[in-house]
């Protein structure tokens, strides 16, 4: 199996996340193609550890995930009290910050 | 069971580590506090134990440096820290800068309320929200989530691999983002602003760490001095030195994305201008020391290693990134009629000028590193100092006890327009207000231009503190941001890049015009409360691009106010004038001080 097959395959995933985050509307759409984005990095560390024979790679897969989490726990809470204030998770709702 | 036996731990040298581990502990042991300390002492308790810790830090960075000087840098935790002299001195400053500003957060002023929700759960308007302000909650997880921001920010600049980079990176926006939505007025910008900031904030730490992906496929390891090594010998994968450029960008573009620079500024104005005051004063200085220092160091031992073919183009990138930042800070600056978006802008042209003191990283230029050292520091003092004064200019309601009970959609509707009477008003803080002593109540922080006219004659002192920040930020001769700016550019006329200084100088002229509109607007333009009031304010507005009508105007004037300091916030600010004009006056020692922190380990 050719593993570049599985870059390729990363590259891919990475850029529907970031086209996700920058067309979706919907706030928690757009955090999904974030967590998409840290999903392909981590499928990159694997493959590229797989490529120079170490196990840093996955390693480092663990940590991105545990970050991942992280940012859910923040993200969400901060998208839940937009949706209590305004009741509408759309990203185009949030524009009262305008010069 | 062998690969078990195999395993060698890794020898800690924990005594340079101290600095990093007081401020975190002191974070862990905040949370504790807030679980069992009872109520009354809780506030006490915490602001005792931050501060507590960022001087502790301090000492220990102070106590370190000689050693680390000596060592010339030191390897910790099998790698991932590097305590070296450039690292070291970056820690120093983040400390010193988060302790003035955690003294501006720790500031109730004379309202006896400090800038925080009291339950940032509660909705804004809601009658829960009302209770919790009825009861005089208060919010002292701040400090705790302060504390770990200064954590990271500690950790971010003194990184000897890509991968702890990256997990500083998220424990210090991490507590930035909810700190951002903290704010105990205007609520709905505050949350809009957290809100705005983490989407585009995890946006880009997921472009930082795929490149981080793409730099370990090329080299084989995150770690930095490994990264260099693979690109001086030409080695790693076959084929994939495409990869490494790729991967560097896009880990440039993730601290890029930090330190504010344009194309990337997008969030800085609307947050700075959504967070708590003290927190925008907090994030301002000590996030763009951090990510500065991240960026040093990135483009110094990995940038200079690329080869000749590449780094050329990495230079013009740079170069791109620089002149863009220069110029939209200082021009959109000038259209800028809020007093913290226009901090932000200045902050963002800031970002710029300290980019072209990095253009020489290719031949290891001493001079670039010092300029930055310095640059952050003069450029930290005048941020936190100007964000200080904000906290204490006031709007006032005319009536006593104004309006309670605001619907969201009436804050919503009011907040849309800036510059209008309402846009500051009761937004989703209007009830149980503090009411002042002729009657009116206290309401958030004044930050529309116009509402700091003849401020220079009720509040001297303040305003005189405030011009002198804004003169450093300016960069007039005699204070710290003269100095800073001269030694910037100088660093980058060393290197060849006059064209670049030349712009920088100016954009600076361009930016020295809106500093100078606000020191007249406080010293020379009549104050609104004294007399002529409605017609100037009225041409004031308008000249500002708000439309300001009559009513607005009379309800404008009399409804600024200066809220005394409980204390905190006084120091601070003295502090930073002090520091302002020392460093302006007698810059020398702190150079030298800054040409020794240009040292690093890989």
């Amino acid at each position: 199996m050719e593993l570049t097959n599985y870059l390729i395959l990363a590259a891919i995933l990475f850029a529907i996340g970031a086209t996700t985050v920058l067309l979706r509307r919907n706030a928690i759409i757009v955090f999904m193609g974030i967590e998409l984005m840290l999903n392909a990095t981590n499928l990159t560390f694997v493959t590229f550890s797989r490529m120079h024979g170490d196990l840093h790679g996955q390693v480092i897969a663990f940590f991105v995930m545990v970050v991942a989490a992280a940012e859910v726990v923040v993200g969400l809470a901060i998208i839940v009290a937009i949706f209590r204030t305004r009741r509408s998770a759309s990203v185009d709702d949030v524009n009262l910050l305008k010069n | 069971m062998s690969t078990a036996a195999a395993f060698v731990a890794p020898t800690i040298d924990w005594a340079y580590l101290v600095p990093v581990i007081v401020v975190l502990g002191a974070g862990v042991l905040g949370v504790l506090v807030e679980a069992f300390v009872p109520d009354r002492h809780r506030r006490a308790v915490q602001v005792v134990l931050a501060l507590g810790a960022l001087v502790g830090a301090l000492t220990t960075i102070v106590l370190l440096w000689g050693d680390v000087q000596e060592l010339n840098g030191i390897q910790v935790l099998g790698g991932s820290l590097v305590i070296d002299p450039f690292g070291l001195a970056l820690q120093g400053i983040v400390v010193v800068l988060a302790l003035l500003a955690t003294l501006v957060i720790a500031d109730r002023t004379s309202t006896g309320q400090d800038a925080f929700a009291p339950t940032a759960a509660a909705v804004p308007g809601s009658a829960y929200e009302d209770l919790a302000r009825r009861r005089g909650l208060e919010q002292t997880e701040v400090f705790p989530l302060v504390l770990f921001a200064v954590g990271g920010m500690m950790i971010f600049p003194a990184t000897g691999d890509l991968l702890t980079m990256f997990v500083a990176l998220e424990v210090l926006s991490l507590p930035l983002y909810v700190l951002t939505a903290l704010a105990r007025r205007r609520r709905l910008l505050s949350q809009e602003a957290s809100f705005k900031y983490f989407l585009l904030g995890a946006f880009a730490s997921a472009i930082f760490i795929f490149g981080v992906a793409l730099v370990y496929g090329f080299a084989g390891s995150v770690r930095i001095a490994e990264v260099r090594a693979a690109l001086l010998d030409g080695g790693g994968l076959d084929g994939m030195t495409g990869l490494v450029l790729l991967g560097l960008v896009m880990v440039l573009a993730g601290l890029l994305f930090k330190v504010g620079a344009a194309p990337f500024h997008s969030w800085t104005p609307d947050v700075y201008q959504g967070a708590p005051t003290p927190v925008t004063g907090f994030m301002a200085a000590c996030t763009k020391a951090a990510a500065f220092g991240a960026l040093v160091r990135v483009l110094y031992l990995i940038g200079s290693a690329l080869p000749p073919d590449l780094q050329e183009k990495l230079v013009v990138a740079l170069w791109v990134v620089a002149i863009l930042t220069m110029v939209v800070g200082s021009v959109i600056g000038v259209i800028q009629t809020d007093m913290k978006r226009l901090l932000a802008y200045s902050s963002i042209a800031h970002a710029g000028f300290l980019l072209v003191a990095l253009v020489g990283f290719g031949e290891l230029s001493g001079f670039g590193v010092r300029a930055v050292v310095f640059y952050l520091l003069a450029y930290g003092l005048a941020t936190v100092g100007a964000f200080a004064v904000v906290t204490l200019v006031r709007e006032r309601s005319p009536q006593p006890q104004a309006a309670v009970e605001s619907p969201v959609l009436a804050a919503v509707g009011s907040g849309g327009a800036p510059g209008s009477a309402g846009a500051s008003g009761p937004a989703g803080g209007g009830a149980g207000e503090v009411p002042a002593p002729d009657g009116g109540a206290i309401l958030g922080e004044a930050t529309h231009l116009t509402e700091w006219a003849g401020l220079g004659r009720r509040s001297p002192w303040l305003a005189g503190s405030f011009a002198l920040f804004l003169l450093s930020m300016a960069g007039i001769p005699l204070t710290a941001g003269f100095i800073a700016k001269f030694t910037a550019f100088g660093a980058a006329v060393a290197v060849g890049a006059w064209p670049l200084a030349l712009i920088g100088v100016l954009a600076s002229a361009v930016s020295v015009f809106f500093y100078v509109r606000i020191i007249v607007l406080m010293f020379f333009t009549p104050s609104p409360s004294s007399g002529s009031g409605g017609a100037a304010q009225g041409s004031q507005g308008d000249e500002a691009g708000g439309p300001v009508g009559t009513s607005a105007a009379a309800a404008l004037a009399a409804r600024v106010t200066v809220v005394r300091s409980e204390g905190f916030t006084t120091v601070a600010i003295v502090i930073c004038v002090t520091g302002v004009i020392l460093l302006g006056v007698l810059p020398s020692s702190v150079l030298d001080l800054a040409l020794e922190a240009a040292k690093f380990r890989p």
